[in-house]
């Protein structure tokens, strides 16, 4: 029971007549980075939106750390942090002003120590009192991440992190998701692509058409599948290998 | 669930630094709010005034009231976007899934927009005296002015809340305030009403912007009252009442 960051049990969500969720089951555990595959339209969103609470769902069972989403919503909000699919930045603010803001709303004492350590952390000292409207699109996430970060939640929710970015601010970011987990934080991340939670995921499950169809570890799914045959191939550099080798993983961007 | 009433005050207060920032950081809307007013006020006093018959030997003293309404009007259409980006920017998501008093952002838009149209209100008056505005009111009417102002934007307010909540698109957001801002013409803040057509008339002597404007103007000129007061302060309580309830119906369906 302790150890498991997220349960669900039958979840169902109707809008009206269009049923999104037809009966999910899944388990998370703490400290773990948990990966949510599916195509656009599979129900992603609306998983991390009941999760969030920002979504009341219609049937099932949903525990978020301990605590029931619908009957103590704000314990659930307490312990977790959520990225949504669009850089939930202020851009009238300064990337300073916007994790003060955020330390504010969680209470915290401290809240510039706490601002300077984060834009410290996520590189964004320099850039610390220019309006976010100024910032690079991986500027504006690597924010919005440490937004979430403030007051050390235990569970991540990452909706769709890399959507947007160039190549080079995908790896950026998923250099901060290992990092998180790493330190304990539990990491809740929905993804359509597949590299993507290849790299990242402990765990993976497989959205389709408001069920779980799959679940497991990367070794796990790739049991499911006939034992791999030997083939030989030319291998060819992808664009983004080619992409990457020009630019330079520059690792203090 | 008692932990989080206790800070409703503490996170309204960053809510209504977070939009005063954006206020005071483009102070373009500002003068968009004030200029229009301040245009229609020459406009009406250098051009159309000496062809209106008031009755009154100062028209600016006539006009005033009403273009404040109008500056109010434009106003509060600025709170409705805010409110609006905040919906589509995602940020307003971020904000419920953290444990704070999910009405205090409601409420830090409220706070902002009275912050906001005070300040318009008062450069508005300075151009007003600069014009030849001149009252002999005492404190009292002026803060019974200050307060009939404060209802009148509070009341608008809310149905820009409403606006700003349910737009599908920015243009949608403000086409709202635009019947707003033109009830004041139908009314008797430019001319008498018995100048006017009687289906017009009966119109105009009857909707709220005609009993705010009297009741304003009687103030500012040290005329009784009379009902006007009543009638305006029941509209504007009324109208506040009733754009609070849809709009905090629309609010906790949209969350």
């Amino acid at each position: 029971m302790h150890n498991k960051a997220i349960q669900i049990e039958g979840l169902k969500k109707s809008y009206k007549k269009l049923h999104v969720l037809k009966g999910v089951d899944f388990e998370v555990e703490k400290g773990s980075i948990f990966a949510l595959l599916g195509s656009n339209g599979a129900g992603k969103t609306t998983i991390v939106k009941i999760l969030t609470t920002l979504l009341k769902h219609d049937i099932g069972n949903v525990t978020v750390n301990g605590f029931d989403v619908t009957s103590n919503p704000g314990a659930v909000r307490q312990s977790i942090s959520l990225t949504g699919q669009f850089a939930a930045v202020d851009e009238v603010l300064t990337g300073r002003e916007n994790l003060i803001m955020i330390a504010r709303l969680r209470h915290l004492s401290n809240p510039r120590q706490i601002a300077d350590d984060l834009l410290k952390r996520f590189s964004l000292s320099d850039a610390a009192d220019r309006k976010a409207s100024t910032y690079s699109g991986g500027m504006c996430r690597r924010l919005d991440i440490a937004m979430s970060l403030v007051g050390k939640p235990q569970l991540i929710f990452l909706d769709e992190p890399t959507v947007g970015l160039d190549p080079e601010g995908r790896i950026e970011v998923w250099k901060i998701v290992k990092e998180l987990a790493d330190s304990g934080t539990t990491v809740f991340l929905t993804t359509q692509y597949l590299e993507e939670a290849e790299q990242l995921a402990d765990r993976i499950a497989i959205l389709d058409k408001g069920r779980i169809i799959v679940s497991g570890t990367l070794t796990e799914l790739k049991k499911l599948f006939p034992p791999a045959k030997v083939e030989y191939i030319e291998k060819q550099p992808t664009l983004e290998e080619i992409f990457l080798a020009f630019v330079g993983t520059t690792e203090d961007k | 669930m008692e932990t989080i009433k206790n800070y409703f005050f503490s996170d309204m207060v960053v809510m209504l630094g977070r939009s005063m920032r954006h206020i005071l950081r483009s102070m373009d809307t500002i003068l968009t709010v004030t200029i229009t007013p301040i245009t229609m006020m020459l406009l009406f006093v250098y051009v159309f005034g000496g062809a209106i018959q008031t009755g009154t030997i100062n028209y600016v003293n006539y006009l005033l009231p009403g273009i404040l309404l109008i500056a109010i009007a434009s106003g509060i259409s600025y709170t409705a976007y805010r409110l609006f980006l905040d919906l589509q920017r995602g940020i307003l998501e971020r904000f419920h899934s953290m444990p704070i008093a999910r009405s205090s952002v409601l409420w830090g838009h409220v706070l902002t927009s009275l912050v906001s149209n005070t300040i318009s209100v008062i450069v508005i008056i300075l151009v007003a005296l600069i014009m030849g505005f001149h009252s002999p009111a005492g404190v009292l009417s002026w803060l019974a002015v200050a307060g009939i102002l404060a209802l009148f934007t509070l009341a608008l307010t809310w149905i820009a809340l409403i606006a700003g909540l349910s737009a599908k698109s920015v243009d949608g957001v403000s086409a709202f305030s635009y019947p707003l801002i033109f009830l004041p013409f139908i009314s008797s803040a430019f001319v008498p009403t018995n100048s006017m057509r009687p289906v017009v008339r009966a119109f105009a002597e009857n909707q709220p912007v005609t009993s705010i404007v009297e009741t304003i103007r009687a103030l500012l000129s040290n005329q009784p009252v009379g009902n006007q007061i009543w009638v305006a302060l029941a509209w504007c309580v009324g109208i506040m009442v009733v754009a609070y309830i849809f709009a905090m119906r629309v609010y906790n369906k949209r969350v």
